[in-house]
């Protein structure tokens, strides 16, 4: 969902057409809640745990930790009028959440792929 | 995570600390003092919550004496006064724009809080004080199933109520308290969305034209362009034929008109934009200048470009003319009436009451009160003073002024409250 709101971001700025930062808005507001599951299973998964798995988990609850921080202001961000809820600030957040959200995942997924060859 | 957990309270603080107005500011008048625009990821908000008066009422001036001309109303809003002396109270609550973002959900539900549970009346309720002792004896429901009514006007034994969608007539002789007719339909006023949804209304000098406020379909167009046809203007109407032309435009929320009685010119109060900071844009009375621009969305109090709008139009910016008068930031002024055949005399001769409902977008609370703005000759002369005063006890809102009219009939002033849903008069003491 974040790499999804960077698009209509990118899509919004290049446009100035208003229902793409709107997309932007409810894709990341989506992207809180369904990181927010994924925080809370990493922290679970990691809390039962042992072993070499656990620093890799550590690592995703961390990536997924500020992942939601970022996409949290970024909530508020894009909750400002017209161009604003974009500008920079936006696009950089966007950005920042993006890369937490495939690294997290991608980190995540090694992780899964070792446990089960 | 602890440590992050308490960053994020701590941004958060610092942002609540944005809010804060900067103390020196003159933001009334002619030349108001303008900062420098401050966003922030959360606009500085507070809602003073309702509280009942508890059998107070609203302070005026000495000299003064204020009564509850009538209680127990559905969301009044705008009143008009009769040849007769009879008052029509508009009542309704309209708009129900549908949320395009989260931000809207949660808007919607915050400002809510700071407003009466009541549901709108879609009715004009008539109120007669023929003993004049400032409480009604008479009340009936004028006219019913009306659509959000909020602008008044009489001319020439004619009614018209401008509801959120249309301008309807209806005739009235003389004394009736009631009108079963179903009324004409004149014309259909812009209601696609209806972000700001009052129509605000007022009779020409000669009664051959009527004057409506159409509020824009948004904050600073963050709902498109496209929905801002035939927004944030005032338009000029032909009674007769009820063809219509635009008199003034970019003027974002025209929310009450009057004619100033010695130069016969119309003037409004316009509510300006939010979430540029506590002290951004005054809210200002103005006369309206025929084909006049005032710069919304793309620049506020003459050139002063707002960087939220999307393509910038640096042509529009440059024909933004300035306002008259500032009333302050974030006041929301909704009511403007001006005295007639020399007022209440003294200080209170020439000029015009004011109505100001308050607004959630600054933390030291603004408005909520009726100012009095001194003319001369036409035009303001001076600072606005506070004419009722009260409406707000600790953090709660007793009450919220609406419309106000001044009456020349029994030499008082009108004001709607929306919150304890009461009409007060403020009128000179007997003596």
């Amino acid at each position: 969902m974040f790499p999804a709101a960077l698009a209509s971001d990118i899509t919004y700025l290049n446009s100035a057409e208003i229902q793409w930062t709107n997309f932007s808005a409810w894709l990341i507001t989506g992207g809180l809640l369904g990181g927010g599951f994924a925080l809370i299973w990493s922290i679970v998964a990691l809390l039962r745990r042992k072993g070499s798995a656990r620093s890799r988990l550590a690592i995703v609850s961390v990536l997924l930790l500020m992942m939601m921080i970022a996409g949290l202001i970024n909530a508020f961000q894009h909750s400002r009028d017209g161009w604003s809820s974009v500008g920079t600030t936006g696009l950089i957040l966007s950005i920042i959440s993006s890369i937490l959200a495939v690294a997290a995942g991608w980190i995540a997924y090694a992780a899964y792929r070792e446990d089960r060859p | 995570m602890k440590h992050h957990a308490l960053w994020l309270s701590a941004g958060l603080l610092t942002l609540a600390a944005c809010g804060k107005s900067e103390p020196g500011l003159d933001q009334t008048g002619p030349q108001p003092d303008l900062p420098e625009q401050r966003q922030t990821l959360l606009p500085p908000m507070k809602i003073a919550t309702p509280a009942g008066w508890d059998g107070e009422k609203p302070t005026a001036p000495s000299g003064f004496t204020v009564t509850a001309l009538a209680t127990g109303l559905a969301i009044p809003r705008q009143t008009l006064v009769l040849p007769n002396g009879d008052i029509l109270v508009a009542e309704g609550s309209g708009g129900g724009a549908p949320a395009l973002r989260p931000k809207d959900v949660i808007a919607t539900y915050i400002k809510a809080m700071g407003k009466s549970s009541v549901k709108g009346g879609n009715r004009v309720t008539l109120l007669r004080d023929a003993d004049n002792d400032g409480r009604a004896e008479l009340r009936t429901s004028f006219i019913t199933g009306l659509n959000a009514p909020y602008g008044l006007a009489y001319v020439d034994g004619q009614i018209y109520v401008a509801d959120q969608d249309a301008l309807v007539r209806f005739p009235y002789r003389e004394g009736v308290t009631r009108i079963t007719s179903p009324g004409v339909e004149l014309l259909k006023l812009p209601s696609h969305i209806n972000h700001h949804w009052t129509k605000s209304l007022a009779a020409g000098p000669d009664g051959s034209r009527l004057y409506v406020g159409i509020g824009s379909n948004s904050n600073v167009g963050e709902r498109g362009m496209g929905v801002e046809q035939d927004r944030a203007v005032i338009w000029e109407i032909d009674r007769q034929s009820g063809m219509h032309r635009t008199y003034a435009s970019g003027i974002r929320n025209p929310t009450a008109l009057a004619i100033e009685p010695r130069t016969q010119r119309l003037w409004a109060v316009v509510n300006e934009r939010d979430e540029l900071g506590p002290q951004l844009v005054p809210d200002y009375l103005t006369s309206v200048r025929p084909g006049a621009f005032y710069g919304w969305p793309y620049s506020y109090w003459g050139q002063n470009v707002d960087p939220r709008v999307r393509p910038q139009k640096p042509d529009m910016v440059r024909r933004a003319i300035r306002p008259d008068y500032a009333l302050g930031s974030h006041v929301a002024a909704l009511g403007v009436s001006f005295t007639t055949d020399g007022g209440f005399g003294g200080g209170f001769s020439e000029g015009a009451f004011v109505g100001e409902h308050g607004s959630w977008n600054r933390q030291d609370l603004a408005g909520y009160k009726v100012v009095w703005v001194p003319f001369s000759n036409g035009r303001p002369s001076g600072e606005p003073q506070d004419f009722l005063t009260g409406f707000i006890k600790g953090d709660h809102a007793r009450g919220r002024p609406v419309g106000v009219t001044y009456d020349p009939v029994h030499k008082a002033l009108i004001v709607a409250d929306d919150v304890s849903n009461t009409i007060w008069r403020v009128a000179p003491d007997r003596r």
